[in-house]
Parts: C-alpha cells; sequence; structure tokens
C-alpha cells in the first residue's frame, strides 16, 4: 500500500528567526507582513497569548508590550534560504517530493520508509531538526488529503502522526472538524456546516453527487481522497505559472508621478526576473492602481489598463517602458495612491513565437544575452545589486520591513556572530 | 506523468581546455581535470552548512582569532573534544565540547579562560561542529572581517 507523507514546518517564520537567535527560546515571538501590517506568523508562546493569525499589528500592541513580546519584519531573504535547505535535507530521503509551499512538502515513502513509517517520520523530523534548526511535523497516511489531516494532528500531538488503515482514518476523521479540512474555505464550510456536515467523517461519508453539485469535480476529488482514494498526484515539476504578477502596497500615499513611475518600472522588474526564470515571456502587460477604498471623503480611483506588446518578450527593458507609460496614462493628479501592480499575461515558452516583421534578430540577441548576465549577477551577489534606473534609487514608497532580523545565510555582512 | 528527479550529479566537464584554438591539439588535452573547488571540499553537507563570525580570543589555542570566518556543520555529530557553535542562555559561543561523567563542559582554548560546567536548569544546546576556520591575513582577500 503506498503511503504519502506531509512535512510541515511549526511556526515556520517565526522558528527561522529563533535558529540564529536562541535567546528567543520559550518566547512570544510575531513576525510582520509587508509593511509591518498585520501578524503573519506567531511562535507558541505568541498564540498562547490570545494574538490571532493575520490580526492588525496596531490592536494587539498592548499584549506586545505587556508581555515583551518580540516581533520581527517578514525576512523573506531568511525564510526563502532555510525553506531550500529544509527541502534539501527532505529531498535525501527521496527523490519523489512535491514542495508544496515555502514550509510543506508531500513525500512519496518507498523502500524501508515505507515499511516502517513511523520510524521514519521520527528520523527525519530529527534530521531536520539538527541540521537546520527547523522543527517540523509529519502526517502521514494513503493520500494527500487525509496526510493532511495526520499531520494537523501531529502538529497538535507529538510531531508524528500516522493514519495508514481505515480503523485509524476513522478515529481521526471523526473528530476533525470540517472547517479546518484542506479546501474546504469559509464559504463551503458553512453551507456544509448548514447541512449537518461537521465533522471530516461527515463529509466522507456524504453522497458524491451532492458533492459534486456543491463544489464541483475538486469537491468530488476531495472527499475521494479522504475515503482513501488517492485522487491528486504529487507535482514535482512546478507548472509553469499562467500569468505572473507582482504587486505591493505602498508604504505612505503616493501622490507624485514620478513615484508611480519608479513604483512600477520596480515590480515590472521583478515580474520580468520570475518570467524568464521559467522560461516564458509575455504577450500582454496590465498596470493596476489602487486608492484607498476605505477613505469616505478621498477621491477614487480604481484602474487598470492592458498593453499587448509588439511580439512577445522576456526583457526588463520592453516591460518597464511599457509599464511606465502605461501608468503615466492612468495616473490622476489629486489622487492618494496606496497600491499598484503589474500582471503579466499571454505566457508563451520563450523563443517559441515568431518575431515581428520590425524585429532586427541580431537585436533580439544581444538583448537576451544582457538579462541573462543581469539575472547571473544578481543571483550572486544579491537581488538589487543590478537595476535600471528606471526603479529609482531611494524608494520612498517602498515597503519598509523596520524590523527584519539580519539576512544571516546570504549576507556576509549579516552572518550569526558568536563569542570566543 | 510523473517526474524524479536524477540521483546522479551532473558536473560539465570542459570539452576542450583550451580556449585559444590552436592550429594543433594540445598535448595536454587526454589530462583535463576539473578546477579545484574550495565549496566542494569543504561544504560537505550544503542543506546543514552555515558561517558564522568569530569574536574574541579565548579560542586562540585551535587557530580561531577574533574576526575569523567559522564554517558550521550541523549535520556533525558533537562528541568529546569536538569544538562547537553551543547557544549558552540564549547566547552562541564558540569552544570545545568535553562530554565528562558529570555532564558537558565547555572549556576555553586560550590563556586565563576558565571552563563553564553547564549546570541544572542552565538552558544548553550545541549549534553545530564547526568544521573549518577561514584566517585572512593582512592584504589578503575574504569577506569583511568584524569591525
Amino acid at each position: 500500500m503506498a503511503l504519502i507523507a506531509l512535512a510541515d514546518c511549526n511556526n515556520f517564520y517565526a522558528s527561522c528567526e529563533r535558529v540564529f537567535a536562541p535567546w528567543l527560546e520559550g518566547k512570544p515571538v510575531l513576525v510582520l507582513s509587508n509593511n509591518d501590517g498585520c501578524v503573519v506568523a506567531r511562535s507558541r508562546e505568541a498564540k498562547a497569548l490570545g494574538i490571532k493569525m493575520g490580526v492588525p499589528v496596531f490592536e494587539v500592541r498592548s499584549l506586545i508590550q505587556k508581555h515583551r513580546v518580540q516581533v520581527f519584519s517578514s525576512n523573506y531573504t531568511l525564510y526563502g534560504d532555510m525553506s531550500r535547505r529544509v527541502m534539501d535535507v527532505l529531498s535525501g530521503f527521496t527523490p519523489e517530493l512535491e514542495v508544496y509551499s515555502i514550509d510543506e512538502a508531500f513525500l512519496r515513502l518507498t523502500g524501508t520508509a515505507l515499511e516502517d513509517s513511523v520510524a521514519w517520520a521520527w528520523k527525519a523530523r530529527a534530521e531536520i531538526r539538527r541540521c537546520t534548526g527547523i522543527p517540523v511535523s509529519v502526517g502521514i497516511a494513503p493520500t494527500k488529503a487525509l496526510a493532511k489531516v495526520a499531520n494537523d494532528l501531529a502538529k497538535g500531538g507529538d510531531g508524528v502522526r500516522a493514519i495508514p488503515d481505515a480503523a485509524s482514518q476513522e478515529e481521526a476523521l471523526a473528530s476533525f472538524p470540517v472547517l479546518d479540512v484542506w479546501g474546504i474555505g469559509p464559504n463551503h464550510g458553512r453551507r456544509l456546516l448548514d447541512r449537518g456536515v461537521k465533522t471530516a467523517r461527515d463529509l466522507r461519508d456524504m453522497d458524491l453527487e451532492d458533492v459534486r453539485r456543491m463544489m464541483g469535480v475538486v469537491g468530488v476529488r476531495l472527499v475521494q481522497e479522504l475515503r482513501g482514494i488517492s485522487c491528486l498526484d504529487l507535482e514535482m515539476a512546478p507548472q509553469p505559472k499562467k500569468n505572473i504578477c507582482v504587486s505591493r502596497s505602498f508604504s505612505h500615499r503616493v501622490e507624485a508621478l514620478g513615484e508611480m513611475r519608479e513604483a512600477v518600472a520596480t515590480y515590472a522588474a521583478r515580474a520580468a526576473v520570475k518570467l524568464r526564470r521559467q522560461g516564458s515571456e509575455a504577450g500582454t502587460l496590465t498596470v493596476f492602481v489602487e486608492t484607498n477604498r476605505f477613505s469616505q471623503t478621498e477621491p477614487q480611483h480604481h484602474e487598470a489598463a492592458l498593453v499587448r506588446l509588439p511580439s512577445h518578450s522576456s526583457a526588463t527593458t520592453d516591460l518597464i517602458h511599457l509599464a511606465q507609460a502605461a501608468a503615466t496614462r492612468l495616473f490622476r493628479k489629486g489622487h492618494r495612491y496606496v497600491k499598484a501592480g503589474i500582471l503579466l499575461g499571454d505566457l508563451v515558452p520563450a523563443g517559441s513565437h515568431q518575431g515581428s516583421l520590425f524585429e532586427e534578430a541580431p537585436d533580439r540577441v544581444s538583448r537576451n544575452r544582457l538579462m541573462k548576465t543581469l539575472d547571473r549577477l544578481n543571483a550572486r551577489m544579491g537581488a538589487g545589486t543590478v537595476r535600471f534606473a528606471a526603479e529609482g534609487i531611494r524608494k520612498p514608497w517602498a515597503a519598509r520591513f523596520e524590523r527584519r532580523s539580519p539576512r544571516y545565510t546570504t549576507r556576509w555582512e549579516e552572518i550569526p556572530r558568536a563569542r570566543c | 506523468m510523473r517526474l524524479l528527479r536524477p540521483v546522479w550529479s551532473y558536473r560539465p566537464l570542459p570539452l576542450c581546455a583550451s580556449p585559444v584554438r590552436a592550429g594543433f591539439p594540445s598535448p595536454a588535452d587526454d589530462y583535463i581535470e576539473g578546477r579545484l573547488d574550495l565549496n566542494e571540499h569543504l561544504i560537505h553537507h550544503p542543506a546543514a552548512t552555515f558561517f558564522v563570525r568569530a569574536e574574541g580570543d579565548s579560542m586562540l589555542r585551535v587557530g580561531i582569532h577574533h574576526g575569523d570566518l567559522l564554517l558550521v556543520d550541523r549535520s556533525l555529530e558533537p562528541a568529546d573534544g569536538s569544538v562547537v557553535v553551543a547557544a549558552v542562555d540564549g547566547e552562541l559561543v564558540v569552544k570545545r565540547l568535553r562530554l565528562r561523567r558529570t555532564g558537558p563542559v565547555l572549556v576555553a582554548e586560550g590563556e586565563g579562560y576558565p571552563e563553564l560546567v553547564i549546570g541544572e536548569g542552565q538552558r544548553f544546546q550545541v549549534w553545530g561542529v564547526v568544521s573549518n576556520v577561514i584566517h585572512s591575513l593582512e592584504g589578503g582577500h575574504g569577506p569583511d572581517r568584524a569591525r
């Protein structure tokens, strides 16, 4: 019988901070979202104080002060690197690994891991903890959806939980709230509760036609998975994205066209990197801008402009040029913008399209070489080492990460220090 | 379709050693080897390897100076006598680990430094074993030393 394991890091961002700041062990820790707005990660001790996920930080300011909660801005550079390390260790156990998110991975168990999956899980946990310092919980079951249930139970228990057979699955699903089931959001959840479907077991036992009517084929697959029938295979090659979006809220209201142009140029450059990384070229670029929807008094402007590229491209120069032109046309004086973004669409594999009649082939070749060099330099020396002038130097509009910890593993000047 | 990651590692070998197109094949062409790579030589477990800056001089006797770069491999099993980075009461320190019958003791390797016996209730954990020290000499290369 096949088994799938879901390995999931506990309180990942907070755990990453703790690896390099051992004085945080046992203390309440919070990590905040972009612009230090909301809570995106909590240590166990912070959860115990009643601080909920997603809560705006100003709402819990008094709790933070009273209990001396340590607060950090998101350090995505660090979290990304630590994630890579955790996944590296996991891939040493099996090549059949699907990295599902920054801190979760599905593995297909084979060989000795399959024979004694619980023993394997304890070993894997210990290995990851030792090599990277990150605590991980492991759930084991015949399908992904059941592995998710097992993992949730593992997190609330001692870190490992296996539900390989019908009896253990029955026990696990009977008391598992339906709202906590993977793929059941608040809307479906409410409708299910209205129908008296309260637990994962109730959901599993629903009539498939009813499920199809309520939640479509996706719901049917989920229920099949809960029944132990594997429908969702491990996706080991990430699917190239069908469109790429880069957008951020500004740190302050943007009222000047110059700042708006800088911002969209930066987002376009970032989107171009993602585009090249997946080997695609874009056929359309959309710029969108937003003012503060919650303001009763300020003039509102939410609009998007779609530009069709003369020919598919992944060159930052082309994308910045078009993004800025579009943003300039959209921009209205007297408006205070809170956010802007770039969306690249009509993605095709690089080099698959025919160039336009008016484009010179040598230009394209040398421009692609320039982009490749740029990407390599930035990869080696740190993102943002080489940028386009249009992106701006000081970037007053950029998100603030006031309390970001050092980039301990990617910058020489920020590596941890130890006292001899 | 299921895609499996290949288990063999791939290292491109140069097809021809000489970038200069000679009129005749070089006698060395049959003896080409890969370039010596310090990363490959020193880092055996990349996912578990971290760089730490040493501050202070209590470990001079083993060759660790203030400002040196330590290569720390968390996958190595700490043993009696290992030089380790340890978290003691929340602080990262570099010491030689002694596993005595009475419990772990952290010993310095420099003049006038007392040993640190880990007491009951004291928070102690080995953070990683130091596998190499990189000491840059005056006028040499290397990432900026600690200021």
